[in-house]
């Protein structure tokens, strides 16, 4: 299947509706959430459904939903996450069907900084397969790329464990949540806080701040609740402050173009984003 | 091919019978059926085509795509059917199970009866009648014939086949797997077989079974046609063969009631019980491109089967077909 199939149908009136293409390799091709800037519907005859009904699949991993299903589906996996806090694609889908808001609050926010609009221009992604881990081991201690190599390798975590996005029917929206979860463990290390419970719900105090996704802010919330008294304490007097004040005076997380960064050390970008050193516990 | 200005964002409601753009506020219409058509030839010229769902797709890609489906399914497919189905699917089964009312001593086969749910059903149906038999000869025996006095004296009725009286067989080995398990779980350890088949190249002899049934698995077979002639080689002159599938509604309330509920709610359970939206959006639209109760009978009449029947359950939701080989 190298060949690259082009169908071009002309839908309706050319002010509005403009030529349908679709490329069959690239439907086949890596997970990039790309850009199909020639298209309004995305051609899906290839890959996917559409005997009766045309199904406008927008990027690869998409999974179109009507507005009840949407809703079913925010209550379903919110109660499936909250049953078993393990089940992370639940999660992920419920941050889908609830962020559209906040989401395009985020991407215009990476439009306006110089930053973001490269990144939402050149649409990277973090996986095992883009980051060259020996050269992330072979820098200095205390640089950005070495501390998070640490992170993933203490934490036993990789950077493909991140679900792929279904339910976003915006498939630039797609992208800036598919950045975000894979820069969740860059937080984690900028942040200096493991995986555990208590570390994640830190996180998920500093997200609430900085994305506003009612994911985050539901996971921040209730959280807490799964912790043990002695943690929840040490929680509410030192972490949580700690993470509002972070969140709230922080440079936009999303805003920084991390793959650009490795080599910086990470006192200094730490001091650059604004965040605080971690509080000794 | 004119490019528009900036990265283009369409939001298409779907309501799976048609698709509005928002923006120009028009039906989107599908492909032209020549376009993809000369994109299947070119790639599968020697098959045919035929549909997976509401895909197109070639035959042995189908064939293909069903087994993974209900490789990834198996697992969790007995809790979806019960939440899918509110627990109905098992009054489904019981009637099915009524219809047949199977005497001790017939070997059933049942295909595509991964899970086992109909096997499971069918020996308890002759153990509960072996069970009443055995009450109403000891209450009634006052002077037993020799013939009854012989009888005692054998332990049991006579199993065939060597103490096998229903025979699983499924394509799929993980359905098998589960099945398997359910039923050591249960305790249904002799009586049951477990044979991997296809349903369209069965791997039994000629005039076997006493009953051959297939529950909510042809729709899944790719040429149900030639299903339909392997049950009709296998079967023992005098047997009777027993289809239960969905169907459709005439009803049209309760067809548009249905099918809002097929389409939006199963695909999301499916994501929220089982982490697999696309499976159950297969399930629900290979439902609708089944035949509908009197075409599929028809189909079993040119199978070669006799007084051909159908039942229908909850308003035509599922039907339970019925014909015998003579």
């Amino acid at each position: 299947m190298g060949t690259l199939v082009r169908g071009a149908l002309y839908v309706g009136s050319a002010r509005k509706c403009r030529t349908l293409l679709f490329d069959r390799r690239r439907l086949f091709s890596a997970d990039v959430i790309g850009p199909s800037p020639h298209s309004e519907h995305a051609g899906t005859a290839a890959a996917g459904h559409g005997d009766d009904e045309l199904y406008c699949r927008l990027y690869r991993t998409h999974i179109p939903t009507s507005p009840v299903q949407k809703a079913l589906l925010a209550a379903g996996s919110g109660v499936a996450a909250l049953l078993d806090p393990y089940r992370h694609d639940m999660v992920a889908v419920l941050g889908e069907t609830t962020g559209e808001l906040a989401l395009r609050r985020l991407r215009d926010r990476m439009r306006g900084d110089p930053e973001g609009y490269q990144i939402l221009q050149e649409r990277p992604r973090i996986r095992v397969s883009t980051l060259d881990l020996e050269r992330l081991g072979a820098m200095p201690d205390g640089s950005f790329g070495r501390e998070y190599l640490r992170f993933l390798d203490e934490n036993g975590v990789t950077p493909d464990s991140r679900a792929d996005v279904k339910f976003v029917d915006d498939e630039e929206l797609a992208f800036v949540i598919q950045r975000y979860r894979e820069v969740h463990d860059l937080m984690h290390t900028l942040l200096g806080m493991p995986t555990n419970m208590l570390g994640e719900v830190v996180v998920k105090w500093f997200e609430a701040v900085q994305t506003g996704l009612p994911m985050c802010i539901l996971g921040a919330v209730l959280g807490p609740l799964r912790l043990s008294a002695r943690r929840l304490q040490l929680l509410t007097a030192t972490l949580i402050p700690w993470a509002l004040r972070n969140g709230m005076n922080a440079h936009c997380l999303l805003n920084v173009y991390y793959e650009q960064r490795w080599e910086q050390s990470l006192e200094s970008l730490r001091e650059e984003l604004g965040i605080e050193p971690p509080p000794q516990l | 091919m004119a490019s528009s200005g900036g990265v283009a964002r369409t939001l298409c409601r779907l309501y799976y019978r048609f698709s509005v753009c928002r923006q120009c506020q028009r039906q989107v219409p599908n492909l032209s059926k020549t376009n993809r058509f000369a994109v299947s030839t070119r790639l599968y010229s020697e098959q045919r085509s035929t549909h997976f769902g509401f895909e197109t797709v070639s035959e042995d890609e189908k064939t293909e795509k069903v087994y993974k489906v209900f490789e990834n399914v198996a697992q969790k497919y007995d809790v979806m059917n019960d939440a899918m189905s509110l627990g109905i699917h098992r009054l489904w089964k019981d009637a099915l199970m009524h219809l047949m009312s199977p005497t001790p001593g017939t070997l059933l086969l049942d295909v595509a009866g991964g899970t086992g749910d109909i096997s499971f059903r069918f020996l308890d149906y002759i153990r509960f009648r072996q069970d009443r038999e055995a009450r109403r000869d000891t209450l009634s025996r006052q002077s037993a014939s020799w013939q009854e006095i012989t009888e005692a004296y054998q332990p049991g009725q006579s199993d065939t086949q060597g103490g096998v009286q229903a025979v699983v067989c499924d394509i799929n080995k993980e359905m098998l797997k589960v099945g398997r398990q359910r039923a050591a779980d249960r305790g249904y350890g002799t009586g049951l077989s477990w044979v991997v088949g296809n349903a369209e190249e069965l791997p039994f002899d000629n005039d076997k079974f006493d009953f051959y049934t297939i529950a909510f698995g042809i729709r899944n077979v790719t040429h149900i046609d030639q299903a339909l002639q392997e049950a009709h080689r296998v079967l023992k002159p005098g047997g009777r063969f027993l289809c239960l599938e969905f169907s459709r509604v005439s009803n049209p309330l309760l067809s548009r009631v249905y099918d809002a509920y097929s389409f939006q709610l199963i695909p999301v359970l499916g994501e929220v019980i089982a982490g697999d939206w696309k499976s159950y959006q297969y399930l629900v639209e290979s439902i609708r491109r089944f035949p509908d109760q009197e075409e599929f009978k028809a189909m079993i009449e040119d199978a070669g089967f006799f007084k051909v029947q159908f039942h229908n359950l909850t308003g035509g939701v599922v039907a339970i077909h019925s014909g015998f080989k003579l």
